[in-house]
């Protein structure tokens, strides 16, 4: 296929400190789902995440707390990141989407969950400015990189000898 | 060896793991317990299930194989039952290499047989053979890297590629190389199993196994393995392939194997062998320098009738050592005595320095007339194929200054 993807732990880093609301496109409502696993998890380390699936919102369905919603436009504003957890066919219309919503919605990254890749998508997106992270799940990195991955026997492939601080809170900046 | 899984303990700053010497782990509410419950979030609910100590070990182990993840439990043996049970069903057939540690052999052919598990044993250096035996129903081939008793190296490639076409699992025990010396992952093996009881910890002080998966196998395409890839009752229906992706098996290892199976690794042991593997590489060279310059000194003793060490000019496995084992051909081998059994026991209980136990992998030098010992419960024709003959006596070399070990060789073959 292409190029493998790398991304560095300051890039993902970053990111996760940020970010404080997400749109996960494809959030399901039962609760066996990985999406469904992924959002209680981002809820639990503090994230707003907005579940975007047009079923469950016509429905009137919550799913974690939430109202669901039909679209990303039907996200209210400010949404840091849109997460991706549809099929890779699908990321280009929902990356157009939030490049289109950019500026209202204040949207910043556009991350297309593990095993989701549309280098299309990625190009356009980045020449809009947005941040792009494809393959890779936010829970998954999130525990990579403040250890609770390691707690399940999984290497984190990190390396440090600085004493880490606690778990950080999303959206509290590089000094947490 | 020394930094992978343990960085500084948040906490209090603790620059060595500390040993969590500890049963249970608080919730901080209802719903974080049943997060934890569920898998939906990390963390630390039973240590039957997992223990910070023990994560740390885990850690670092998938960090030396080059795997994704890892589960270590309570021996090796342990790890190879952990190994096989999310692949096998009842009525599940395996193939195994009739190269293998004699408890190995025993525990495949005769204790696996009550779960309704099936093993053939192939000669794995005959790859039509093998190639024969992975037919379609086959779950997995189980190989050693680096066989116990004798010297004995598997052509990891050739193995991989074979089981890898079929459709089949490649598990690995490498206990006998350690990750310094090979690394199966890179040639193709899915799951590494290890006796941490041997190099890993490296003192003889603990009994511990692992198991490491490379997250590489797709179970969910695969439907050969309904375990990992089919809804999981005790877990309201979920699919591990599914929800956990390239970590299916390791998670899977923790809240199923490890929860019902129950061989646990304790925190102690996990600690003993973290501090063993800091010095894994400085011992795995002086283990594989000092077994060379002895394997070397007994072939040309006129009471050995052979020595067999891959890394001898003369050896079959030579050029298998050279491919999968350029640092070294590790320090456990066999040669064979002048006068056979009743010699190899006289060699064995004429010694003074090698101790005289079923172990390998220690610091001190050890000795073992196999047939009469470990490979005691095996038919005739089993030891033979196994390399644990009437005359063979196995050693494991330690880190003691090498002309003391060949001086007491030399006495203890002078009188037998
Ligand atoms: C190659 C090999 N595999 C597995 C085992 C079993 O390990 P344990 O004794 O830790 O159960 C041994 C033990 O001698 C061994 O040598």
């Amino acid at each position: 296929m292409t190029s493998a993807l790398t991304y560095s732990d300051a890039l993902i880093a970053g990111i996760l400190r940020r970010v404080r609301t997400i749109a996960m496109v494809g959030a399901s409502p039962n609760w066996k789902r990985p999406s469904n696993f992924a959002m209680k998890y981002l809820q639990e380390k503090g994230y707003r995440v907005i579940p975007v699936n047009p079923r469950a919102a016509a429905g009137g369905a919550s799913i974690l707390g939430e109202p669901a919603r039909t679209s990303l436009a039907d996200v209210p504003a400010p949404v840091d990141m849109v997460d991706v957890f549809r099929g890779s066919d699908a990321a280009l219309e929902i990356t157009r989407e939030a490049i289109r919503l950019r500026e209202e919605k204040r949207i910043e990254v556009v991350w297309m969950q593990l095993g989701v890749r549309n280098d299309e998508a990625a190009a356009e997106a980045e020449a809009a400015g947005l941040t792009v992270v494809m393959n890779r799940c936010p829970k998954i990195e999130y525990g990579r990189l403040w250890g609770e991955l390691g707690w399940g026997g999984v290497d984190s492939g990190v390396i440090s000898s600085r004493r880490p601080r606690l778990v950080p809170a999303p959206g509290r900046g590089t000094s947490e | 060896m020394i930094h992978a899984g343990a960085g500084p303990e948040p906490v209090s700053g603790a620059r060595q793991t500390p040993i969590f010497q500890n049963t249970a782990y608080a919730f901080h509410d209802a719903d974080h317990a049943a997060s934890l419950f569920n898998l939906q979030t990390f963390g630390f609910i039973y240590s039957r299930l997992g223990n910070p100590t023990v994560a740390a070990l885990e850690q670092r182990l998938a960090s030396l194989e080059g795997g994704r993840g890892a589960a270590c439990c309570a021996s090796g043996h342990a790890a190879q039952v952990l190994a096989f049970f999310p692949l096998m069903e009842p009525g599940s057939r395996f193939v195994a290499s009739n190269r293998l540690y004699g408890g190995s052999i025993t525990q495949f052919g005769r204790t696996f047989r009550k779960f309704d598990w099936h093993c053939d044993f192939v000669d794995t250096e005959d790859l039509a053979a093998v190639e024969a035996a992975l037919d379609a129903g086959v779950k997995a081939l189980f190989i050693e890297s680096l066989a116990n008793p004798g010297g004995v190296v598997s052509d990891l490639e050739a193995l991989a590629e074979l089981t890898n076409a079929s459709g089949a699992v490649l598990i690995v025990d490498s206990t006998l190389a350690t990750p310094w010396l090979c690394r199966p992952m890179d040639w193709g093996a899915d799951v590494v199993v290890h006796s941490a009881t041997k190099f890993l910890s490296g003192n003889g002080t603990v009994i511990g196994g692992a198991v490491i998966d490379s997250g590489r196998f797709d179970w969910g395409a695969s439907g050969r393995f309904p375990g990992l890839s089919e809804p999981e009752p005790a877990y309201h229906g979920l699919k591990f392939s599914e929800t956990f992706g390239d970590l299916a098996f390791t998670t899977h290892a923790h809240a199923v194997g490890l929860r019902d199976l129950g061989a646990t690794m304790a925190p102690m042991n996990a600690f003993l062998i973290l501090l063993g593997l800091e010095t894994l590489s400085l011992r795995m060279e002086r283990h594989c320098r000092n077994a060379l310059r002895v394997a070397e000194w007994l072939e040309g003793h006129p009471k050995v009738a052979w020595v067999s060490y891959a890394a001898l000019p003369g050896s079959p496995y030579r050029d298998l050592a050279a491919k999968y084992l350029p640092n070294g051909a590790g320090s456990v081998f066999t040669f064979g005595v002048r006068g056979g059994y009743e010699a190899g026991i006289r060699v064995v209980e004429g010694c003074d320095l090698f101790s005289h136990l079923a172990n390998v992998g220690d610091a001190r030098s050890l000795i073992l007339h196999p047939a009469s010992t470990t490979h005691r419960q095996l038919s005739d024709e089993q030891r033979a194929a196994a390399g644990a003959g009437p005359e063979v006596v196995r050693l494991s070399i330690g880190l003691e200054t090498v002309d003391d070990l060949i001086r007491d060789l030399d006495r203890a073959l002078a009188a037998a």
